[in-house]
């Protein structure tokens, strides 16, 4: 049995009983048996749970029911956002049991619509990373090619989609953690813009940059989602309430202008990777749309103001896990300075621990102001920039990444390096921008590349159906 | 020796704010009294994934506070997250204001000497969340009470411009009396509702440095606070006469031993890493926000004070005990609006019904009695219809049954004798009965006449009308006796 990728054309598919959702479900699930032992995309799935819900829906179908919103779709949730009867661990030992109290507003929009909500997916400890491997669960391993990195930190939702092990994912993105593992794995992934969708149940890594999307085999599938997703909560104060209208962004991709960034294309970049998106482009140029150059001259200091940023926001909010009211004690007993460190030092993976110490630092007396207070101003510097490039283009373009997956272990242990991973995608994070990455022509091994477009804030639609267009074109 | 010295003073007042649910979860913030951790949820109790909402309600109580301590309020306020670790802050940092308080420049006006007003310069309020409770045992170790935790406080600072016990004890009191009157706090340091740092420093009078300076904490009345700067005054001016240098630090107050003691030194004094708390966007406060707090504000103690005394002709001191509380000005305004005799008003809410109270421990908005009752009652005395005596009589039977003198009055016949003809028929017995007296009073003994007056109340069973008794007895010794007094 060929299960296609698209919801649409699962849902068709259980319409015209080409398949049971049972059937698809044991698809999944096979998959998984098969393969996630290495892969490690899952750290949970609830079988039980899965086969109640598909055995259900194909009564209803065989009652002659028509499936209504997401039903026959099963997703995989990022291990940092709460769903009701999995554990939230955030990879993370200091979280192993933690059961979360309540459920992330996102989750539960997706559940109303009729989503089955299939496992948790392996990720880097607390959202810190960009290769899957800062998981206290083991890494996780790209399903196109098993000795090279999936990305991250949602490198198990990503490699999930991947693996056809289901229908689609959520992920989280502060600093393109959504688009980097989904340029890796060769799948959709989409960022809204910050505030779109509920923070609530996202367990923080950085508040200011943290923001909920879909990971999807397709532009329309992540339409879907974003969608059914993106809804005022009045329980998160920095939730967006005004309304994403979808009707005023239409775009047809003949006379859309794409705005390649001058700085996207560094020498250093992937040979590979810039060959790829220059014919992409090409395609796109030939279909009728228009490309144009812009610049963004201080994109080189978005790196260090994000990472200066995200520690420092990471170090406050990671600075509540002590095992002390929830989570996993192992030193019962020690007196209260000595649990602190103890808990702390066992219970947080080591680039969880570097973040918390530069963040500590960058916020420490006398160095607030060298530090903090210039990545703000280099944040609405660069806000200002984007802006202006964005006045001759709908949507700026780009890789997603500057080199192809990389194998496991090369990078570990060199976290400059490794952060360098993030260069293209952390600006959206910044300047609250939305964000996709769209798979383009694989390089001549067979690695997935990815394309970013990225467009103004709040104009989330108008970036998904641009995308959408430009899907085709460029994976030809 | 201690004149060659003198102390700065600055208070740093925590006041918890009477807003119905916490500040940024929905737990509801009465907790006194209630079971350890019943009133919390994910949020107050900072599990991961949950994010804080600006109870509004808190907006205004601020506000309210703010404007009454006449603070310039700015456009744009802010919260901050301030890190430390302990268990009882389970987000390991408070949410607190830090550059771009709720209030600044503001200031307290205090009575001092005669009619003097001192202003004390209050720098700065903000809004923060309390912490929980940790309570240390011998049996089984150290427990936490999240019940308190982000429940919403003030913090209010003011200068370092106090100069000695007093005048910390004054700004405490007029503090506490305008966040009553504004009625945004209890304010009640027992049941910690009020709580106070004191910084101080002592310095050579004359010179324009301020000396080192200390915190003291722990202080639980303001008894404390007096005790605690006054033991930390002498204790700075013999460490200077001695040559010595004061550490700079924070201490506890320990009131049984009446004494301070080091909690920790200024080199292990935390960085507290503050910056803006991402999961709340800045408030913005508009003016028109202001006019609306400010044009319900009620008049302030001090300026009630000064008015009851122009308007109502009471003495001053009358006028500072009734303003203390809002509670009985209020009284004391709506029984006058009905009866106008402040002065007998004011007396009665003063001494007979303020024992009452205390008696019963009750307060004023509890009691049986209303302003209209009370009003009635001085009206009765005024019109002659009951004696004073009576009426006090009658008051305790008022507060407990709620009854209108008039009702009481009537029920119990305790009207007074006023009416002529049955006066005068006492008079004659009490007369007649003491025939001694008529010799007394012929030989110039005046004495005689209370004597007099006495057996007739007496008879009447303290119901005549003294006034019209003195009349007629005069009447009748001078035309039945020839007696001329």
């Amino acid at each position: 049995m060929q299960v296609p990728l698209s919801i649409s054309e699962i849902q068709t598919a259980l319409k015209e009983k080409e398949f049971s959702c049972q059937e698809l479900l044991q698809s999944y699930l096979s998959q998984i048996h098969h393969s996630n032992a290495e892969i490690n995309a899952f750290l949970s799935v609830d079988e039980e749970m899965a086969q109640n819900y598909a055995r259900d829906l194909d009564q209803k179908i065989a009652g002659g029911c028509s499936l209504q919103g997401l039903e026959g779709v099963f997703l995989a949730i990022k291990d940092n956002i709460h769903a009701r009867g999995f554990e939230t661990t955030c990879s993370s030992k200091i979280l192993k049991g933690y059961l979360p109290a309540f459920e992330s507003p996102a989750v539960s929009l997706l559940r109303q619509e009729g989503a089955c909500i299939l496992g948790k997916t392996n990720c880097d400890e607390f959202a810190m990373g960009s290769s899957n491997e800062n998981s206290a669960f083991g890494p996780v391993r790209n399903p196109r090619d098993r000795d090279r990195v999936p990305g991250g930190s949602s490198g198990g939702s990503a490699a999930a989609v991947a693996a056809l092990m289901c229908s689609a994912a959520l992920g989280s993105d502060t600093g393109g953690s959504i688009r980097q593992p989904a340029a890796f794995c060769g799948v959709v992934g989409f960022k809204p813009t910050y505030g779109r969708i509920s923070r609530r149940g996202l367990v923080a890594f950085a508040s200011s940059l943290d923001q909920i999307g879909p990971i999807t085999h397709t532009v329309g599938d992540a339409s879907i989602l974003y969608k059914i997703m993106a809804k005022p909560d009045a329980h998160d104060s920095t939730s967006l309430t005004n309304i994403d209208n979808d009707s005023l962004c239409e775009v047809r991709l003949k006379g859309a202008t794409l705005g390649i960034v001058e700085e996207f294309f560094p020498p250093e970049l992937d040979s590979m990777v810039q060959s790829r998106l220059e014919s992409s482009l090409k395609n796109f140029e030939k279909a009728g749309g228009n490309l144009t150059r812009v610049s963004l001259p201080h994109l080189k200091y978005s790196l260090p103001a994000y990472y200066i940023l995200a520690c420092a926001e990471a170090s406050s909010n990671l600075a509540r896990y002590d095992s002390i009211r929830y989570g996993n004690r192992e030193y019962p007993g020690v007196g209260i300075e000595e649990l602190y460190q103890k808990e702390r030092s066992l219970g947080l993976g080591d680039e969880v621990k570097r973040r918390m110490i530069l963040g500590a630092y960058v916020l420490s007396e006398g160095y607030y102001e060298a530090f903090y207070r210039k990545a703000q101003k280099v944040r609405s510097l660069i806000r200002t920039e984007m802006e202006n490039a964005l006045r001759s283009c709908d949507a700026l373009v780009g890789p997603t990444t500057p080199t192809l997956p990389f194998l496991l272990g090369s990078k570990v242990s060199d976290p400059m390096e490794m952060y360098y991973s993030d260069l293209f995608t952390v600006i959206a994070n910044i300047t609250s921008a939305p964000a996709i990455s769209i798979p383009c022509q694989k390089s001549e091994d067979a690695l997935p590349v990815g394309i970013q477009l990225i467009g103004k804030p709040f104009e989330d639609s108008k970036i998904l159906s641009l995308a959408e267009a430009v899907e085709n074109l460029v994976n030809p | 020796m201690i004149n060659s010295f003198e102390t700065v003073i600055g208070l740093e007042v925590h006041c918890q704010l009477k807003s119905r649910s916490k500040l940024f979860c929905t737990c509801s913030a009465q907790y006194s009294g209630a079971e350890p951790n019943t009133h919390v949820c994910p949020v107050c109790l900072g599990h991961p994934g949950v994010l804080p909402v600006f109870n509004k309600e808190v907006l205004e109580l601020a506000l309210k506070a703010c404007l009454a301590l006449s603070c310039q309020v700015p456009a744009i306020t802010k919260f901050d997250r301030k890190h430390y670790f302990y268990p009882d802050l389970p987000k390991a940092y408070q949410i607190t204001q830090f550059d771009e308080p709720i209030g600044e420049h503001g200031n307290l006006e205090l009575k001092g000497e005669g009619d003097e007003i001192r202003q004390i310069p209050i720098r700065r309020i903000h809004i923060e969340e309390d912490a929980g409770k940790t309570l240390h045992t011998h049996t089984s170790g150290s427990l936490v009470d999240y019940n308190r935790c982000s429940v919403p406080l003030l913090e209010i600072v003011t200068d370092p411009d106090l100069k000695n016990s007093k005048e910390a004890k004054d700004y405490l009191e007029t503090l506490r009396k305008v966040l009553r009157t504004v009625d945004v706090s209890d304010c009640d340091m027992e049941n910690g509702t009020l709580r106070c740092d004191v910084n101080l420093s002592v310095r050579k009078r004359g010179e324009s440095q301020l000396g080192i300076r200390v915190e003291i904490k722990n202080l639980n009345s303001f008894r404390s606070v007096v005790r605690a700067i006054e033991y930390e005054e002498l204790r700075h001016v013999s460490l200077l006469e001695a040559g010595k240098r004061i550490e700079r630090g924070t201490l506890l107050w320990d009131e049984e031993a009446g004494k301070t003691r080091l909690m920790r030194s200024k080199e292990t004094e935390d960085d507290y890493r503050y910056f803006p708390d991402p999961d709340l966007p800045p408030i913005k406060i508009s003016r028109e926000l202001i006019k609306e707090v400010i044009s319900k504000l009620p008049e302030l103690p001090l300026a009630r004070e000064k008015r009851f005394v122009k308007q109502y002709g009471i003495s001053s001191y009358n006028a500072s005990l009734l303003c203390e509380e809002r509670d009985f000005a209020d009284f004391f305004e709506e029984a006058c609006a009905m009866h106008a005799n402040p002065n007998s008003i004011s007396n009665w809410i003063l001494t007979e019904f303020l024992r009452e109270l205390n008696r019963s421990d009750t307060c004023i908005s509890e009691s049986l009695l209303k302003p209209a009752m009370l009003a009635q009652l001085v009206k009765l005395i005024d019109e002659g219809t009951i004696s004073g005596k009576i009426a006090k009589n009658l008051f305790p039977e008022m507060i407990a049954s709620g009854h209108s003198p008039e009702e009481l009055v009537e029920k119990s016949g305790l009207s007074q004798i006023s009416d002529d003809e049955s006066l005068r028929k006492h008079v004659h017995q009490v007369l007649e009965s003491n025939p001694h007296i008529l010799d007394d009073l012929k030989a110039g003994k005046k004495k005689a006449l209370g004597f007099l007056m006495g057996q007739i109340m007496k008879a009447t069973g303290g119901k005549a009308n003294p006034q019209k008794v003195q009349v007629l007895l005069h009447e009748i010794l001078e035309e039945v006796h020839s007696i001329r007094l």
